[in-house]
């Protein structure tokens, strides 16, 4: 589903260059749940915002799902954003002025849907995150779990190819987040690609394999027996 | 088509009315500069109607000649000679020059500016008496206040009639007593009253104190073979007097043996030059109104962008998460536009209305008032159609910079953003 091929990235800060990603190479295949671990600094989130097109790669090569991404400009970019991945982020980034429902929408408006199949999308996959009552509700009468899991709806209801995670649980209890987690794996054992940047081992540890990363190497990358969340809920 | 999409109007709508106060402050400058746009012109338009109503009846395009002495010696002439016009230049000048419409002769009892004695039961009253064509009221309009003008058979068969101004019946008859069918006497010969004028509100070179009477009348009966005193013409509407004019000054000097650069042989009024210098004042009021109006609008659109360039400022987390979610910068910039659109659109049409409306009460409150020069002030519809033009011609411009703001911002960073 995914390949990375001697990725590098840096960054011009004034004059020095800060070299942040130094050659990575490795495949995602479909179905899989991987998480990205490693300390702030290492490198995970700017590997996520290149896999999610929302940064360039300087050197290398990336395939998604045997596109090609690469010289995207921002409409190219935009439109395989809205085909190939949906986004889970830490601190939710719902648009508050919009219920529920409205948000789940919002990438099927973008892909240009129609307004009914819109409402019945966004509806089948809130009840799927257990929120179909909360449709009507605004982000700020949802708590912290709840928004996230409306989140993932919205994620989910662009049907993409990959869903990506970014420290989905960094902003929530251990409790909310093993809830969330839960939701994650049950998404993945129905087929669904899943990309988990976190860097708290418990959360790592309910994947199917750990890729780590250290100053912009991957230092280990391993399958890993699933610790399932349910029996934490 | 997207202009139709209920969703877009939906997004565009929710985003306005998140901030009702914003946008009503945002819409102030627009709808202020809308109302001063058309007040100004509204007011223009006034003006030049109330103008239009002094002018009523005074042909715009016409022009007077008269004969003087001349002041250069020429072909064996000495200076001071009396040039006299005759009807014979009448003809000559109607033959030679195709641009004049009408040239109505006129000889005046005594001479230019001289009051005549008429007299009635003992009564006498010092008018000018006029000997004029029927035609004269086509250059001159008279409000006839009771009976008529001269006509082609008082001419025809040189009756003794003759139209009396408001202010010689005044000297000549009690207030409200019957002139029509009296006879008033010039200089010993009686003339039958066959109407009363009164002049025209401003521009009216005969004045209240004159009477007419038919040119073949005034010939036959005082003389004066064909000598003529005046004459009064009018040039056909795609012509300009003033070519014109000099066209048949050089005829006529032609004929007089007048030099050619001798300027007061032959006297002349341009009333084309009054009526041009008044639309060249309405003109500029024109102008200025726009000039002041669309200045104004421009500092209120401008507004309406500084305000929308602040609104994305804050929306930048909002329109980052939008573009995650797949919207291209195209259609993050088509809403900004758009709103920048519908917020001075509206306020544009808020100011067209309420100025609408001030115009009618102003119309209403100086109806009759003659001392305000203002007269049915209202814009016109090309007007409010150029001005409304604009105002969208330049939201969209303007609108273009908090768009290109919003999508400058690369999404990741808008996300970063907390």
């Amino acid at each position: 589903m995914i390949e990375i091929k001697d990725l590098h990235k840096s960054y011009k800060m004034g004059s020095n260059s800060l070299h942040v990603l130094k050659g990575l190479n490795f495949n995602i295949e479909e179905g899989e749940l991987v998480a990205i671990m490693g300390s702030s600094g290492s490198g995970k989130s700017t590997l996520l915002n290149i896999l999610g097109m929302l940064d360039e790669l300087d050197e290398g090569s990336y395939t998604l799902d045997g596109v090609p991404i690469k010289n995207l400009n921002e409409t190219k970019a935009a439109e395989y954003r809205n085909k190939f991945l949906g986004f889970i982020f830490q601190s939710f980034n719902l648009i508050n002025y919009k219920t529920a429902l409205e948000n789940v929408a919002l990438p099927l408006y973008y892909q240009g849907v129609s307004r009914k199949e819109r409402q019945e999308k966004a509806l089948k996959y809130l009840e799927q995150v257990g929120l179909k009552e909360w449709a009507g509700h605004l982000p700020s009468e949802l708590s912290g779990g709840q928004k996230q899991r409306v989140a993932i709806a919205r994620a989910l209801a662009a049907e993409p190819k990959v869903l990506m995670a970014d420290e989905p649980t960094g902003a929530l209890d251990s409790k909310t987040s093993y809830e969330v987690m839960d939701l994650i794996q049950k998404i993945n054992d129905d087929g669904n690609t899943i990309l988990v940047v976190t860097h708290e081992p418990d959360i790592a540890d309910m994947c199917k394999r750990i890729v780590h990363l250290k100053d912009g190497v991957i230092v280990e990358d391993k399958k890993v027996d699933q610790v399932r969340a349910s029996q934490y809920v | 088509m997207w202009l139709f999409d209920r969703d877009l109007w939906n997004e565009i709508l929710n985003t306005l009315s998140k901030n009702m106060f914003r946008t009503f402050l945002t819409m102030l400058g627009v709808f202020f500069a809308m109302i001063i746009l058309l007040l100004l012109l509204g007011a223009t338009n006034g003006m030049s109607n109330s103008f239009d109503d002094i002018f009523k009846g005074t042909s715009g395009n016409s022009l007077f000649m008269w004969s003087q002495s001349t002041s250069e010696p020429y072909k064996g002439f000495e200076r001071g000679r009396r040039i006299r016009f005759t009807t014979d230049d009448v003809a000559l000048i109607k033959k030679q020059v195709p641009e004049i419409d009408i040239i109505s002769p006129r000889v005046q009892l005594g001479g230019y500016n001289t009051p005549v004695s008429v007299y009635r039961n003992g009564r006498t009253s010092g008018s000018s008496v006029l000997g004029d064509y029927p035609l004269i009221d086509d250059v001159m309009k008279k409000n006839i206040v009771v009976g008529r003008f001269l006509n082609n058979k008082d001419i025809e068969h040189s009756k003794k009639v003759c139209v009396i101004g408001q202010e010689t019946y005044e000297q000549l008859f009690d207030l409200g007593e019957e002139a029509i069918g009296h006879s008033i006497r010039i200089n010993g010969v009686f003339f039958s009253v066959i109407g009363v004028y009164k002049k025209n509100e401003n521009v009216d070179i005969d004045g209240d104190n004159a009477v007419f009477i038919p040119f073949t009348t005034c010939k036959k009966t005082f003389g004066g073979g064909n000598d003529i005193g005046f004459m009064a013409m009018t040039i056909y509407p795609e012509f300009t007097v003033p070519p014109i004019e000099a066209k048949i000054k050089k005829l006529l000097k032609n004929k007089y043996s007048i030099h050619p650069d001798d300027e007061r042989a032959i006297g002349s009024f341009d009333m084309s030059r009054i009526f041009n210098s008044v639309a060249a004042f309405t003109g500029v009021l024109n102008g200025f109104s726009y000039f002041v109006g669309i200045f104004t609008l421009l500092a209120g659109i401008i507004a309406v962008s500084n305000i929308l360039l602040i609104t994305v400022k804050e929306r930048t987390k909002e329109i980052g998460i939008r573009r995650a979610l797949g919207a291209t910068p195209k259609v993050v910039k088509r809403q900004i536009v758009l709103e920048a659109i519908l917020i001075t659109v509206f306020a544009g049409l808020l100011g067209f209305t309420l100025s609408t409306a001030i115009l009618a009460m102003a119309n209403m409150a100086f109806e009759g008032m003659e001392q305000v020069p203002i007269r049915n002030a209202i814009f016109s519809v090309p007007q409010f159609l150029i001005s409304f033009t604009l105002l969208v011609v330049l939201s969209i411009l303007i609108g273009l910079i908090p768009a290109n703001r919003a999508v400058k911002v690369k999404p990741i960073d808008a996300l970063r953003e907390e």
